[in-house]
C-alpha cells in the first residue's frame, strides 16, 4: 500500500474513533476535559516509563490511560468541595500534573527520546515507517492496527452501552432510579476518552486530539437532534475532515495534523453559517423577524391605548410616535408602512388610525402573549 | 545553602527573571480573579493556544523576531479567537466549553500549519518561535521586563478606573445592564484585558502553563476572603510570590525548568488554601461536621419526638 493511502486510512480511523466518545463529551458539557486529559497523559507515560524503562512497552499506554481517569477523578474531587467552579478545577489540576511531568522528564529522562515536542505536536507523516510484520510478512503500518483496535473498542462500547450512555447523559437522575450508577457510566466513558486520547495522540499530537474529539460532534450538533444521527454524522464529518485535511496538507506541504484541524474548523464554520435550522443566517433572520413582529405589536397596543383619548393627537401622530416609543424615525416609518400593508392601520390627517383588521390583530396578540 | 541564596539574589540574571515572573504573577493574579469569578477560567487556556498562529503570522509578515511584534500578532489572534467563541455561543446552542475547545484546537492547528510553512521559506531563521509554545523564562531580557511593566501599569490603571463597573458586571450583569452600563462593551473591555495579560505571560511560562497562572492564584485567594478587593490583592500577592519562589527553586536546583516550578509553587498555595482556609476550607468543614454530630447526639435523644 502506498504510504499516502495508509496515512489517510489512519486519519479516518483516528477521526471516527475520536468523534464517537467526543459526542458524549459535547453533550455532557465536558469538552474541556479532553484538553485536560490530553495534557496529563504525559505524566502517565513518564511514570510508566520509569517502571518499565522501555518506550515501546504497552504499559506506557496503560499508564497514560490510567492517568486520564485519575485526572478526571482529581478534578471532580476538587470541584465536589464546592470551593471552586468546575472549570476552575480543570484549570488547577491539569497544569499541575503536566508541570510535574515536564519536571520529571527534564530531570530524570533527559537522555531518552521522550521529548515534549513529539507528544504535543505528533507527526502522522512518520506513521507508515513503523511496519506491522507478522511471520516475516509486512501487512501494513502498525498504526492502522493500533488505531483500528481503538475504533473497534469505541464502537463496541458505544453500541453495547448505548441505552445507558444515552440516559446517563440526558437524565442522570432517571439513570440512578433505573438502577445503573451514573458515576459508573461516567467513569467508563472517561476511561474510553483517555484510551482514545492515548491511542490518537501518537498519530496527531495531543492538542489536535481535542480538535478531532470536539470538532465533528459540535458540527453535527448543529445539524441534528437525534443522538444516533449525531454519532453517525460526527463519524462521517470526522472522516471527511481527515481526508480533506490530508489532501490540503499534501498540496501545500505542511503539517498534516494541523491541516486536518484547520479543515475541521472550516467545515464547522460553513455549517455554523449555513446550517438549515440552527445556522448563523437563520438565527439572524429569526432575530430580525422577532424584532419587527414585536415592534408591530408594540405599536398596535400603543395606538389602542390612546385611541379616542384626549392625548391621541400627541401620541399617535406620524411624527410623534418615534419620540414616545424611543424609536428612530426610519424604524418607525418602516413599522408603520408594514402595518399599513397588512391593513392594520391607516393614515388620516397626520394620525395613525387603527382599522378593524388592526383591532383584530391586537386581540390575537393579546391572547398569544397573555393567555396561559 | 544560605550563602547560595544570598548570592543568588544578587545575581543579575536571576533578578531579571524573578522580577519578570513576579510581575507576571501580579498581572495574571489581578485579571485572573475576574476570569475565575465570571466562570471563564479556561479562557486563558484557549487564548494562549490560539495565540500561536498570530505569532507565526506576525513573523511571516514582518520578518522580525521582536518580542513586541510577535506579541502583537498573538494579541490579534487571541482576540479573534475570543470573538469567534463569543459569537458561536451567542448564535448557536453550542456551549461555551465546546466552542472554546473547538476554536483553540483549530487555531493551534493553524499555527502548526503556518509553522511548517515557515520552515520551508529559505533564509528564514524561525528558531525561537517555538519558545511561545513552551515558554522560557530564562530568556527574559530587560526590555521584556519594561514591556511587562508598561502593559501591567495600563491594565492596573484600567482595573482601578472601571473597578465599580467590573465589580457590578461580574456579580450581577443584569443589574448592571438595568443601570445603563453596556454589558457588551464591558465584556469586550474585560476580555481584552484578560487576553492582554495572557499574551504577556506567553513567553515566560508558555501556552500550557499560562492558564495555571491565571486561574490558580485567584482560586487560592477566593478561599480566604469574600471581598473582591481582598481577592484581587491576595491573588496578585500569591501570583507574585510563586513567581519568585519558582524562579529561585529553578535556579538552586539543577535542571528544574522555571515555568513548571512556578506552577508547582502556585498549586501548593492552592492546596493549602483549599484545605486550611478558615471558615471555608475542607478541614474546617470536617471539624464543623464532627462538632455538629456530637451536638446532635447530645440534644437529639432528648428533643426528638417530644416536639410534636
Amino acid at each position: 500500500m502506498a504510504p499516502q493511502i495508509e496515512i489517510q486510512i489512519i486519519a479516518v480511523i483516528v477521526a471516527v474513533a475520536c468523534a464517537l466518545p467526543g459526542t458524549f463529551l459535547v453533550l455532557r458539557k465536558m469538552s474541556m476535559m479532553s484538553d485536560s486529559i490530553t495534557h496529563t497523559i504525559l505524566l502517565g507515560i513518564v511514570l510508566a516509563f520509569f517502571v518499565t524503562h522501555d518506550l515501546s512497552s504497552p504499559l506506557l499506554i496503560m499508564g497514560a490511560a490510567l492517568m486520564g481517569v485519575v485526572t478526571v477523578w482529581l478534578t471532580e474531587l476538587l470541584s465536589r468541595t464546592r470551593l471552586l467552579a468546575e472549570d476552575a478545577a480543570i484549570g488547577v489540576v491539569f497544569p499541575l500534573l503536566f508541570s510535574i511531568a515536564i519536571i520529571l522528564i527534564t530531570r530524570y529522562a533527559g537522555s531518552v527520546h521522550l521529548d515534549t515536542d513529539s507528544v504535543l505536536l505528533g507527526e502522522l507523516a512518520f506513521a507508515p515507517f513503523d511496519r506491522m510484520v507478522i511471520g516475516g510478512v509486512d501487512i501494513g503500518a502498525k498504526a492502522i492496527y493500533t488505531t483500528g483496535i481503538l475504533l473497534l473498542i469505541n464502537l463496541a462500547a458505544i453500541i453495547v452501552f448505548f441505552k445507558e450512555l444515552k440516559i446517563a447523559t440526558f437524565d442522570p437522575m432517571l439513570a440512578a432510579v433505573l438502577g445503573f450508577s451514573p458515576a459508573l457510566v461516567h467513569y467508563g466513558l472517561m476511561a474510553l476518552v483517555s484510551l482514545t486520547t492515548v491511542g490518537a495522540f501518537q498519530a496527531v499530537g495531543s492538542v489536535l486530539v481535542v480538535a478531532f474529539m470536539i470538532g465533528p460532534p459540535v458540527t453535527a450538533y448543529l445539524l441534528t437532534d437525534d443522538l444516533k444521527w449525531m454519532l453517525i454524522l460526527s463519524g462521517i464529518i470526522g472522516a471527511v475532515n481527515g481526508i480533506l485535511g490530508y489532501q490540503a496538507a499534501a498540496l501545500l506541504d505542511v503539517s498534516i495534523a494541523g491541516s486536518m484541524a484547520v479543515v475541521t474548523g472550516l467545515v464547522f464554520f460553513l455549517v455554523f453559517v449555513f446550517a438549515p435550522r440552527r445556522g448563523l443566517i437563520r438565527s439572524l433572520l429569526r432575530r430580525r423577524n422577532q424584532k419587527l413582529e414585536f415592534a408591530k405589536a408594540t405599536l398596535l397596543f400603543h395606538l389602542s391605548n390612546h385611541e379616542n383619548s384626549a392625548e391621541e393627537n400627541a401620541e399617535a401622530g406620524v411624527d410623534t410616535i418615534k419620540t414616545h416609543l424611543h424609536w428612530t424615525g426610519e424604524f418607525t416609518s418602516k413599522i408603520i408602512r408594514s402595518l399599513e400593508r397588512e391593513d392594520c392601520v391607516q393614515l388620516s390627517g397626520g394620525l395613525v388610525k387603527l382599522t378593524p383588521e388592526g383591532r383584530y390583530a391586537i386581540m390575537r396578540n393579546y391572547i398569544t402573549l397573555f393567555s396561559p | 545553602m544560605f550563602n547560595s541564596i544570598i548570592s543568588l539574589f544578587s545575581d543579575y540574571t536571576f533578578q531579571t527573571v524573578a522580577l519578570g515572573s513576579a510581575l507576571l504573577g501580579l498581572i495574571s493574579g489581578v485579571l485572573g480573579s475576574f476570569a475565575v469569578l465570571r466562570r471563564q477560567s479556561l479562557l486563558g487556556d484557549g487564548v494562549s493556544h490560539a495565540a500561536l498562529p498570530g505569532v507565526v503570522m506576525a513573523f511571516v509578515l514582518t520578518g522580525s523576531k521582536n518580542t513586541e511584534v510577535l506579541l502583537l500578532g498573538a494579541l490579534i489572534s487571541g482576540l479573534l479567537a475570543t470573538l469567534f467563541i463569543v459569537s458561536i455561543v451567542r448564535h448557536t446552542r453550542v456551549k461555551f466549553d465546546s466552542a472554546l475547545a473547538l476554536v483553540m484546537s483549530v487555531f493551534f492547528g493553524l499555527g502548526l500549519v503556518l509553522l511548517t510553512y515557515v520552515q520551508k521559506i529559505p533564509n528564514s531563521n524561525q528558531a525561537g518561535l517555538k519558545r511561545f509554545i513552551f515558554g522560557q523564562a530564562s530568556t527574559l531580557l530587560k526590555r521584556d521586563i519594561i514591556l511587562m511593566v508598561i502593559c501591567g501599569l495600563i491594565l492596573f490603571a484600567l482595573v482601578l478606573l472601571f473597578w465599580k463597573e467590573f465589580k457590578l458586571f461580574t456579580f450581577d450583569s443584569d443589574f448592571a445592564q438595568s443601570l445603563g452600563f453596556s454589558p457588551k462593551k464591558l465584556n469586550l473591555l474585560l476580555s481584552f484585558m484578560i487576553v492582554l495579560a495572557i499574551i504577556i505571560g506567553l513567553q515566560t511560562v508558555g501556552v500550557i502553563l499560562m492558564s495555571a497562572m491565571l486561574i490558580t492564584p485567584a482560586v487560592a485567594a477566593r478561599q480566604w476572603t469574600n471581598k473582591l478587593w481582598g481577592m484581587v490583592t491576595l491573588s496578585a500577592l500569591f501570583g507574585a510570590v510563586s513567581g519568585i519562589l519558582g524562579t529561585a527553586a529553578s535556579s538552586l536546583v539543577p535542571k528544574l525548568p522555571t515555568g513548571p516550578a512556578i506552577v508547582v509553587c502556585v498549586s501548593a498555595i492552592v492546596t493549602i488554601s483549599v484545605l486550611f482556609a478558615p471558615g471555608r476550607g475542607v478541614l474546617h468543614r470536617v471539624y464543623q461536621r464532627r462538632k455538629n454530630k456530637v451536638l446532635y447526639k447530645f440534644e437529639g435523644g432528648v428533643s426528638d419526638g417530644t416536639a410534636n
